[in-house]
Parts: structure tokens; C-alpha cells; sequence
């Protein structure tokens, strides 16, 4: 077979509707992986859950992208393949479908009884043809014929689900390209904002044609975050109010120019303020992290320069953050009974060291702790065996947000308006013909041929050539 | 109240699936009998493998010379009437329900589920109402009604309470609306598939399993017909649905789409239902394939309705399950 040829019989075999099919419930299959393994994209804590419970075959699952599943070369070469199959089939009927516009329809076959639907008729007949196209023909033999065609939207609004397809994956692919998103915990106050660049965020993901300096530049205060809950502790109702007066919430995203805010979480930062023995203060602000629904908190409160700069002689604390508390933990997560109890901890806290430390943990290896753990509520202080002071001054709402941009997000929607405007012209349009040759001794037969499945042409036919019967 | 009434509707499309096996078993099946005898050049288009042109020539001729309609069988028509009073009890049980959260009935799984049951039987009404000759679909229809009530009353029910901030967008109304349409129209469409099956199997000679039933059925053209109206109605209000949850999905967390296990078992209904459209749409297609895909294609909603929420931890979790 020469080189030529087998393309062709390649591409024939590409765009046929038996490979298009097939692709399809590849897809299908191949999209399944996808939501039983946790993935990067979606959650990259349960990934690592993953690794760490299946050390031994975690490491060949991502070879094969099992935990990038959507982004993998297996997952993208099928809907490649498909969408190439797709330009196909969609480039020559689009042609077709200009050409059928813009021609009238064909005249009437030689034998019209074969046609599906058939009639004689005893006179000429002037049928009503609204909203069909119509041509009428005169042949040198004294015969007439009128040929009339509809539905032409059918294949139009086919043609129009198919391209919108193909824009929803440019946009998509855009969005890829040319987005960014950023995540961060905000705690109110104006000593704790922040201005959107890269060094400012916990996380962030850029596409490979965004840098860090095409990031827009505005800078976030958080003021005020409202929020209440049932008698069960379930939510009600959230609003954040930054930068004096924008204010947002679930479901109610700030949209600033080039980037979108969305509130993703909430829950309380400490003010704890301790003084050495030598009587010099610190006072930090340290969120304390959820660890479930009523809003019991974890978190630490270091104090690296206390007592001076003897690097053993530092201090930290750990924390339990109680907002209703009862029996030790938290019945509701407003606080109506708050209590924090705290451990506290003398030696290195590790912070020089160079390593990325979390700043919910303190690393106990060259820590000791101090005296016993003690509750305190707001305002109340405990005195260590030290002589030095910590006081718990109250607490302030975090949020964490996500800043995000994806340009393009318009396409798709572009692309997904079309398809549903397209799908039930596709779905529901009929393409059907009907023709008359009018006789010139006064006779006249009528028939019909539907070109897409149309269980009620029968009538229809019955109705245009105004005849209660027909024969075939 | 609601709880209550929600038993009296399982029971009455419990009743309604006997009176419709019992149909089956005792019923006067000479109707159905007569019904398809009279129509026999249409039992071998069911089976055999024609282009649609040619099926098309075949029922341009029948349609329009039909006798008046088979009668349907006595035993036949209580069962519809079981499902009458089943809709209703099932109407209380969600107005009810409603009433007592203050709300729409579609904070968390127990109440969608039910949602899309009772609009699966008033679409299976309209249907039965419109084509007569399908009533025997309503044994798979209220079987299938009878497990997904029971599934909700015995595994999902969760008491009443306020919807989540999360819910609280008009998209939900939007979202959660078109998708317990179109589950309901899938539903329809698969109960009219699986009859299919039985009936076009038993029309080419199988016995085995559940064919020797297709006997009862009505004729496989008319059912194969039904599926794949419900299908073409359901999947445009799918699409619609899916893209009005990657519209919500964008104010709400920030990005359109995100291979939530959700919205990856949304896309993989999609476009096993597009590849039945496709397939309907190719004559060298069989038939009894597009009918299998149908299948497959109900049983990834079931696994988006069921597994999702309970096997996968997810964005989709709300209000207990």
C-alpha cells in the first residue's frame, strides 16, 4: 500500500462514526481512574495519603499518571483523537450544509410513487407552503414541478453542538495556558493584609505563559467576617467585608479587575501575648487551624525572641482552641464558652534551621515542656514556673481565599451556551421533502421523503397534499 | 408526616408493581396478543436490522391504517391506577417535606432522590397517558420506584434541616432542578431499554433468563421508540444541567469545572449518552446495542446518584450524606 494510501484509509477510518464511538466510551472508561484515585488537580493531601498508605504501589500508579489522570498523555490523546475525528466530520458537512443553503431543493425524482410517502391527486393543487423553501420548475414537456424542503435547522444546529464542543476546548485550553490561581489564610485586621504577589500566598499554581510580575496589583484587608449558625452548629449564613466595604461571600465571589476572590473557609486566630522573665513583650497573632465542624482548633504561638537571643532559651506554645467548650472539646462554633487550653514549651524551636516549618506545629525535638497544661479564657493570664507571663488577649476571625483567574472562562461559557442551543435543533429538527408534478391534462401526484427518522410525516404529508388517504 | 406519607407511597408503588406482575401472569393477554399480531411487518422491524429509510416505509404505511388501539388489559389499568395514587402520596411526601424545611426539597441526597422519583412517575404517567400500549413498561418503571423510594426511606432518610450557606444560590434551584429532570427522563428512557431488550430478545428466539417475558411485552419497535424520545429529551436538559452546575461550580469554588469525583461521573453520563446518540443515529448500529448503551449509560447515574456520594469524598457532600 503507498504511504498516501494508507493515510487516507487512516483518516477514513479516524473520522467514521464506528471509531468516533469508540473513542467516546474510551473516554468514558478512561475518565473513571480519575474519580476513584485521589488526584493532584483536585485534593493533593489525599495523594500523599495515598503514597504513605501504598508505599509500594503509589510510585508505579503515578508512572502511568494514575493521580493526574485529566492531565495525562492517555487521557489527552483519546479526546485529541476524538476532536480530530470531530473536525472530520464536522469540516465536510459544514461545507455541505453551506452548499444545501444556498441551493434550492433538487427537483422531483422520475418515479415518485417509490418515494416513501405518495399520492395521486385528481386537480392541480396549490399547496400552502409557509416556512418551507420552495422551486418551482417548468419542463419543455408541459409538466410542472414544485420541489419544497424543510428542516434545514436539524443539521445546522448539529454543526452548531459540534464547533461549540470544539470552543469549549479552546477555552479551556486558554484557561490552561493563561491562568493563574493563588491561595492564602486572611486574618482580619490591618496588620495583616496583604498585596497579590507570589510571595504573599500558602500555594499557588501559575499557567506556563503567566509570570509572577503579569499578576495584577491590589492588596486585601480583611475588616469584618459575619457569621452565624444554627442552634446545631451548621452554618447560616457567611459575608466578608475587605478593603473598607467589598464585600463577598460562598457563592458570592469579589470580582476585581483580572482576578476573582472566592472565601473558601473560616475560623479563629489567637492574640497571645507573653512577657519574659526579663519583662519584655511579644505579642503574636497565630491562626489556629479547624479540626472539625464546631470549629475545635489546633495551632501554636511561637516566641523565638524571648529571653533574649539565647537560641535555647525559646519559647512556644500549644494550643487547643475551644470556642463552646464542654468536656474538652467544642459543642458549637460561635463562641459562647471560649477556652484555650495551653501547653507551653521551652528550648530551640527549630526556626533558624533553613527547613520549611509549619506554622500549626511546633517540631518538640529540642523542646522541654514546661508545668502542666492550663485553660485560660479570654483576657486571663497564667504565670510560668519562669516568673515570665502569657496572657490570652482575645481572638479575630480568619478566612482563607482563593484569588483566581482564567481567561478562558467566557469561551466556555460561550461554547456551552451553543451547545444547548444547538442540541435540541440537532435532537428535535426534521429534514423532509415534498414534491409536486402537476400534469398537463389536469392531473397531479405528490410525494414525500423524510430524511430523518419522522413518525409524524405521514400526517404531515396527508395535510400538505390535502388527501384524507395515502398509498405507496 | 412527611415520613409517614413516604411509606404509604412506597407501599403504593409497591401494590402498583404487583398489580403489574400479576398483569403479567394472569392478565388477559390475548389483548396484547392481538395487539401484536395485528401489527406483525413491525415485531420483524423490531428484530430484524433495517436502515431507518426502510423502517421509515414501514410505518408510514401501518401508522396512519392502525385499527383503534389494543384495550388496554383490565389488571393493566388498576396498576396505573396504583401509580396514580402512589404519585400522589409521593407529591404529599415531597410538599410536606418542603414545608417542614422551609425550602425546596433538595438540601441533601434523601430529598433528590425523591425529587427525581416522583418527576420519573409523572413523566412515566404522561407516557402511558400519550402511547397506551406501553403500560406493561410500568412493571420495570414502579420496580425500579419501589427500590429507589426504599433505598431513601430505609438508607438515606436525614432529618429536616436549613440548607447549607454553600446552597444557598439560585443556581441550586437551577442546577439541582434540570438534573432531577433529566435523571427522571433517563429513567423512563432506561425502564423502556431494558423492555426492549427483553421483548427484541424474545423476538429473535432467546428463552433463557428474563426473555420468555418479552411474550407480554408490547411490541419492541414501539418501546425502542419511547427510549429514544426520553433520551433525546433528557440529554439537551443534561447538558443544560451540567453546564448550570459549572456556571454555579465557578461562583461558588472558584473554577468551572474540576474533576470533583461529582462532575467526573456527570462527564462520564455525558458522553456515554452522546455515544448512545450517536449510535441511534447510525443504521449499522444494532439496535439491541444502542439499547445496551442506554443501559450503561442509567447505571453511571445511579453510580453519580449513589456511589459518588458514598463511596468518594467530595465537593458534593451536603447535609449528612
Amino acid at each position: 500500500m503507498s504511504p498516501l494510501a494508507f493515510l487516507r484509509n487512516s483518516w477514513r477510518w479516524l473520522t467514521s462514526m464506528r471509531t468516533a464511538l469508540i473513542l467516546l466510551f474510551l473516554l468514558a472508561v478512561a475518565a473513571i481512574p480519575g474519580s476513584v484515585l485521589p488526584q493532584r488537580s483536585v485534593k493533593m493531601e489525599d495523594v500523599r495519603g495515598y503514597f504513605d498508605a501504598n508505599p509500594k504501589l503509589a510510585p508505579v500508579l503515578d508512572r502511568l499518571w494514575a493521580f493526574d489522570v485529566f492531565a495525562s498523555p492517555w487521557f489527552s490523546a483519546i479526546y485529541l483523537l476524538l476532536f480530530t475525528s470531530l473536525i472530520g466530520c464536522v469540516v465536510p458537512r459544514l461545507r455541505d450544509q453551506v452548499r444545501a443553503l444556498r441551493k434550492p431543493p433538487p427537483d422531483a425524482p422520475m418515479r415518485m410513487q417509490r418515494l416513501p410517502a405518495y399520492a395521486k391527486l385528481d386537480s392541480h393543487p396549490e399547496p400552502q407552503l409557509k416556512g418551507w423553501r420552495v422551486r418551482r420548475r417548468e419542463h419543455p414537456d408541459g409538466t410542472v414541478t414544485i420541489a419544497a424542503e424543510r428542516g434545514y435547522l436539524k443539521e445546522t444546529g448539529n454543526l452548531l453542538f459540534h464547533t461549540a464542543l470544539l470552543l469549549v476546548l479552546v477555552g479551556v485550553g486558554i484557561g490552561t495556558q493563561w491562568g493563574w490561581h493563588a491561595n492564602r489564610l486572611l486574618v482580619q485586621g490591618s496588620d495583616q493584609a496583604f498585596c497579590n504577589t507570589l510571595q504573599q500566598y500558602d500555594d499557588y499554581g501559575l499557567g506556563p505563559r503567566v509570570s509572577a510580575s503579569d499578576l495584577p496589583r491590589f492588596c486585601l484587608e480583611l475588616n469584618d467576617f459575619d457569621v452565624s449558625y444554627e442552634d446545631n452548629g451548621v452554618p447560616k449564613f457567611f459575608d466578608a467585608t475587605v478593603n473598607g466595604g467589598l464585600s463577598f461571600s460562598v457563592n458570592r465571589p469579589l470580582r476585581l479587575d483580572g482576578a476573582n476572590v472566592y472565601l473558601l473557609g473560616q475560623g479563629y486566630a489567637l492574640e497571645i501575648r507573653y512577657t519574659d522573665a526579663q519583662g519584655r513583650t511579644q505579642t503574636t497573632v497565630s491562626p489556629f487551624l479547624p479540626v472539625d465542624g464546631m470549629l475545635t482548633s489546633e495551632g501554636v504561638a511561637a516566641f523565638p525572641d524571648a529571653n533574649g537571643s539565647d537560641k535555647t532559651k525559646q519559647i512556644g506554645f500549644e494550643g487547643l482552641y475551644l470556642p463552646t467548650a464542654s468536656m474538652g472539646r467544642s459543642t458549637h462554633p460561635a463562641e459562647n464558652d471560649p477556652q484555650l487550653i495551653l501547653l507551653a514549651y521551652s528550648g530551640d524551636l527549630g526556626l533558624d534551621a533553613g527547613l520549611a516549618k509549619s506554622v500549626y506545629t511546633l517540631d518538640k525535638d529540642r523542646l522541654k515542656q514546661m508545668g502542666e497544661a492550663k485553660i485560660l479564657r479570654k483576657g486571663e493570664s497564667w504565670t510560668l514556673e519562669d516568673g515570665s507571663r502569657v496572657e490570652f488577649l482575645g481572638t479575630r476571625p480568619w478566612i482563607t481565599i482563593s484569588v483566581r483567574h482564567d481567561p478562558g472562562t467566557p469561551i466556555v461559557l460561550a461554547g456551552a451556551a451553543l451547545l444547548v442551543i444547538g442540541l435540541p435543533l440537532s435532537l428535535y429538527g426534521r429534514r423532509r421533502r415534498v414534491w409536486w408534478r402537476l400534469h398537463p391534462d389536469g392531473s397531479a401526484e405528490a410525494g414525500g421523503l423524510p430524511k430523518t427518522d419522522y413518525p409524524g410525516f405521514a400526517e404531515e404529508f396527508a395535510r400538505l397534499t390535502r388527501c384524507p388517504t395515502t398509498s405507496s | 408526616m412527611s415520613d409517614n406519607v413516604l411509606i404509604i407511597t412506597v407501599l403504593l408503588y409497591l401494590a402498583a408493581m404487583l398489580t403489574h406482575a400479576a398483569d403479567y401472569a394472569f392478565g388477559r393477554r390475548g389483548a396484547v396478543a392481538r395487539a401484536v399480531a395485528r401489527e406483525p411487518e413491525l415485531v420483524h422491524a423490531g428484530g430484524s436490522q433495517d436502515g431507518p429509510i426502510t423502517r421509515q416505509g414501514g410505518y408510514t404505511v401501518a401508522e396512519p391504517t392502525t385499527d383503534p388501539e389494543p384495550r388496554p388489559v383490565q389488571l393493566g389499568r388498576y396498576a396505573v391506577a396504583f401509580t396514580v395514587l402512589a404519585a400522589l402520596a409521593h407529591l404529599v411526601t415531597v410538599v410536606t417535606r418542603s414545608m417542614e424545611a422551609g425550602r425546596l426539597p433538595w438540601g441533601n441526597m434523601y430529598e433528590f432522590v425523591l425529587t427525581v422519583t416522583l418527576v420519573g412517575t409523572l413523566v412515566w404517567l404522561g407516557v402511558v397517558v400519550k402511547w397506551r400500549e406501553t403500560v406493561h413498561l410500568g412493571l420495570f418503571v414502579t420496580l425500579v420506584q419501589v427500590l429507589l423510594t426504599g433505598v431513601a426511606m430505609v438508607v438515606l432518610n436525614t432529618p429536616v434541616g436549613p440548607l447549607v450557606p454553600a446552597l444557598d444560590s439560585y443556581w441550586f434551584v437551577v442546577h439541582v432542578g434540570t438534573a432531577a429532570l433529566s435523571s427522571a427522563l433517563f429513567l423512563v428512557g432506561f425502564a423502556a431499554s431494558v423492555m426492549y431488550l427483553i421483548r427484541s430478545g424474545y423476538d429473535e428466539g432467546k428463552r433463557g433468563g428474563l426473555y420468555p417475558y418479552g411474550r407480554f411485552l408490547a411490541n419492541a419497535e414501539t418501546v425502542e421508540r419511547l427510549s429514544f424520545r426520553m433520551h433525546a429529551f433528557a440529554f439537551p436538559v443534561w447538558t443544560f444541567a451540567v453546564a448550570a452546575g459549572a456556571i454555579w461550580a465557578e461562583a461558588a469554588w472558584g473554577r468551572y469545572w474540576g474533576w470533583d469525583p461529582k462532575e467526573t461521573w456527570a462527564f462520564i453520563s455525558w458522553i456515554v449518552y452522546a455515544a448512545y446518540l450517536h449510535a441511534r443515529a447510525t443504521p449499522s448500529v444494532k439496535r439491541r446495542v444502542t439499547a445496551w448503551i442506554a443501559v450503561v449509560g442509567w447505571l453511571t447515574m445511579l453510580m453519580n446518584l449513589f456511589g459518588v456520594n458514598l463511596f468518594f469524598d467530595g465537593l458534593h457532600s451536603y447535609g449528612g450524606v
